[in-house]
């Protein structure tokens, strides 16, 4: 026997009891897992956007077109590198559920301004030689089984084609890479020209913008150039960094972050409650029993370190089961999810944070129990029990 | 009998502050115990008796005056100090018996043994020795909840006795016994003494618990009334 096997069996002596505990504490960390990995996942591509890229979408809206004639008069300002144009396509292949980011693109010109899209020469020149060409992400293809050569028809769920339908024909002319492993390959791009041949909404105009400045640093100047060129237009722009655009694309759906502090925070908050409570209860029970440990030569730090271990333990039995169902809910719903958030992943820096919190948690929980355990008067206890 | 003195209190002063008014419970007592005695102490409701238990077990500290025990002064002994000096030296028995109901016998008596350097297995063999002495060797594994008031306060002996203390302390051993029950307890108290040469005080209201003792000494409004040598 020693001290551990002491604070074993006085936790485990109302069973019912630690049960209900943890079971608060498994809850609160499994919704912390949960809601921080989606939060994670939502926020990567935020995180991977290069520090030297603006974009350029209509200041009604990014959903809103650009006139065409607008890319050659940004990549004419001074201080913009490479610029390229996009258009949201919208697709899915063969049920509406099997979502595909697609987009319509300027091909050279975006490989330039996407310099972490790694292609091979033979396959980025057969994609910028065929019209009907679409370069494809490593881990779609690879998810969908497609290769080299296959013809594929993607359907829109915004476009019309001119033949009637929602439906293109495309052929896998390249499948590309990222430049590292944290790139998102799940996405495919197609020809511009291709694109505005063959859709009913009229020719001439551009989803969006994406260019590199000269300089980070000369990226506001820039932005406000931009603006100040398409003020008072038809069409007016708003430029911003990539990571804002990919921030403001986020929440559309709302503050993310301001959603989930405010989940985790009351989550925590009521648990912190109920297991202080819990804790101090247990401890006031078992006054008497400290008293004679403590008549039997046990040190007050010693009886003191006891409870706060036994704090510590319950806030990690119940917070490393929430965390783990909250990795096996994570693994089973990444592949139903991929298509949407293709980063979904508990990282080590969330199972950290979480454990901190543990730790933390057990901490206060047991702090006061503890120094009270600490305080007690041996005669004045004897007396209370 | 050694007549060495094991404890010795000298003009041992307590007193209580409850609200504006100053209790005094001793003033001026002079008390001294032999090692190998046996000494009951016995009085009335309020007269001192616990007080003065709990002192001589460093659980409370004199208002004032000086206690010594085993040649060394310990009134002026900080908490931590004094603890090390309960654990080392001093067995407890309790009226209620105090034991841990979430622990077996052996792991009850074991408990004192956690605050010594002893190996696992010496532990061990400690903790059988006392079960064993007490009577107990077969129910060594059974929770204390399952046994008799008679067989809890003959683990708490056990746990009194397991670290081999030069003291034993006891507060209305037999208490809460029936009669034979509490005989066959304080024949163990009276064998501890005899045959194993522990040092006992034990506080009782019984004077037939009390008759066990070599000597009673008699406790009224903080001073010592009447002392009798019975063996």
């Amino acid at each position: 026997m020693n001290d551990l096997y002491l604070i074993y069996k006085n936790m485990t002596r109302k069973p019912l009891r630690l049960f209900l505990t943890c079971f608060a504490i498994f809850i609160a960390f499994l919704i912390f897992s949960a809601v921080t990995t989606l939060k994670s996942a939502l926020d990567s591509g935020v995180d991977l956007a290069a520090d030297d890229r603006l974009v350029v979408v209509n200041s009604i809206n990014f959903t809103q077109p650009l006139p065409i004639a607008y890319y050659q008069k940004v990549a004419a300002i001074e201080g913009v590198k490479e610029v390229t144009h996009l258009n949201w396509f919208g697709g899915f292949y063969q049920d509406a559920k099997n979502q595909i980011i697609t987009m319509a693109v300027e091909p050279e010109s975006y490989l330039r301004v996407y310099n972490e899209v790694v292609v091979i020469p033979e396959q980025k020149s057969a994609w910028l030689q065929t019209r009907q060409g679409i370069l494809i992400g490593r881990k779609l293809a690879e998810t969908q089984g497609w290769k080299i050569g296959d013809k594929i028809p993607l359907s829109s769920n915004i476009f019309s084609h001119k033949d009637g339908g929602h439906s293109w024909e495309f052929v896998v002319s390249g499948i590309f890479d990222g430049v590292d492993e944290n790139y998102d390959t799940r996405y495919a791009v197609f020809h511009y020209k291709y694109f505005m041949e063959t859709q009913t909404f009229g020719g001439d105009w551009i989803g969006w913008m994406t260019l590199v400045t000269q300089d980070p640093s000369i990226n506001q100047q820039v932005a406000d150039v931009i603006d100040a060129t398409f003020a008072n237009s038809q069409a007016e722009t708003d430029t911003s960094t990539e990571k804002a655009f990919n921030k403001a694309f986020i929440e559309q759906i709302g503050n993310i972050g301001l959603i989930i502090f405010g989940v985790v925070f009351m989550a925590f908050f009521t648990i912190l409650i109920v297991v202080g409570n819990t804790m101090a209860l247990a401890v006031r029970e078992r006054t008497g029993e400290i008293a004679v440990l403590k008549t039997l030569g046990f040190s007050a730090p010693r009886v003191f370190g006891m409870v706060l271990v036994e704090s510590l333990l319950v806030a990690l039995i119940g917070g490393f089961l929430g965390l783990a169902m909250g990795w096996l809910i994570i693994e089973g719903a990444k592949s139903s999810m991929a298509q949407f958030l293709p980063n979904l992943a508990m990282g080590g820096d969330i199972v950290a944070q979480a454990v901190l919190y543990m730790i933390l948690l057990g901490l206060v929980t047991g702090l006061v129990p503890a120094y009270n355990a600490l305080r007690l008067n041996i005669i004045t206890a004897f007396n209370r029990s | 009998m050694s007549q060495e003195a094991l404890f010795e209190l000298k003009q041992v002063e307590k007193s209580f502050v409850k609200g504006k008014e100053t209790i005094s419970i001793f003033n001026d007592l002079n008390m001294t115990i032999d090692r190998g005695d046996f000494l009951a102490i016995m009085g009335p409701s309020g007269s001192g008796k616990t007080t003065l238990l709990n002192m001589l077990g460093g659980v409370d500290q004199p208002s004032g005056g000086e206690i010594w025990f085993d040649g060394a002064r310990m009134d002026n002994l900080s908490e931590s100090k004094l603890t090390q000096w309960r654990a080392h030296n001093i067995g407890f028995i309790f009226q209620f018996y105090n034991l841990m109901p979430m622990l077996n016998a052996a792991r009850n008596v074991e408990l004192p043994l956690l605050l010594t350097r002893l190996s696992r297995s010496q532990r061990k063999r400690s903790v059988e020795a006392a079960l064993a002495l007490v009577g107990l060797s077969d129910r060594a594994k059974h929770m204390t909840s399952e046994m008799s008031g008679g067989q809890q306060q003959r683990v708490a002996i056990a746990r009194a006795i397991v670290s081999d203390p030069k003291l034993i302390l006891c507060d209305e051993p037999t208490g809460d016994l029936d009669r034979t029950t509490a005989d066959e307890i304080l024949e163990m108290l009276q064998l501890l003494n005899r045959d194993h040469g522990k040092t006992i005080v034990m506080v009782t209201h019984d004077p037939a618990a009390a008759s066990y003792a070599r000597q009673t000494v008699h406790l009224d409004k903080g001073k010592f009334v009447h002392k009798e040598v019975l063996a």
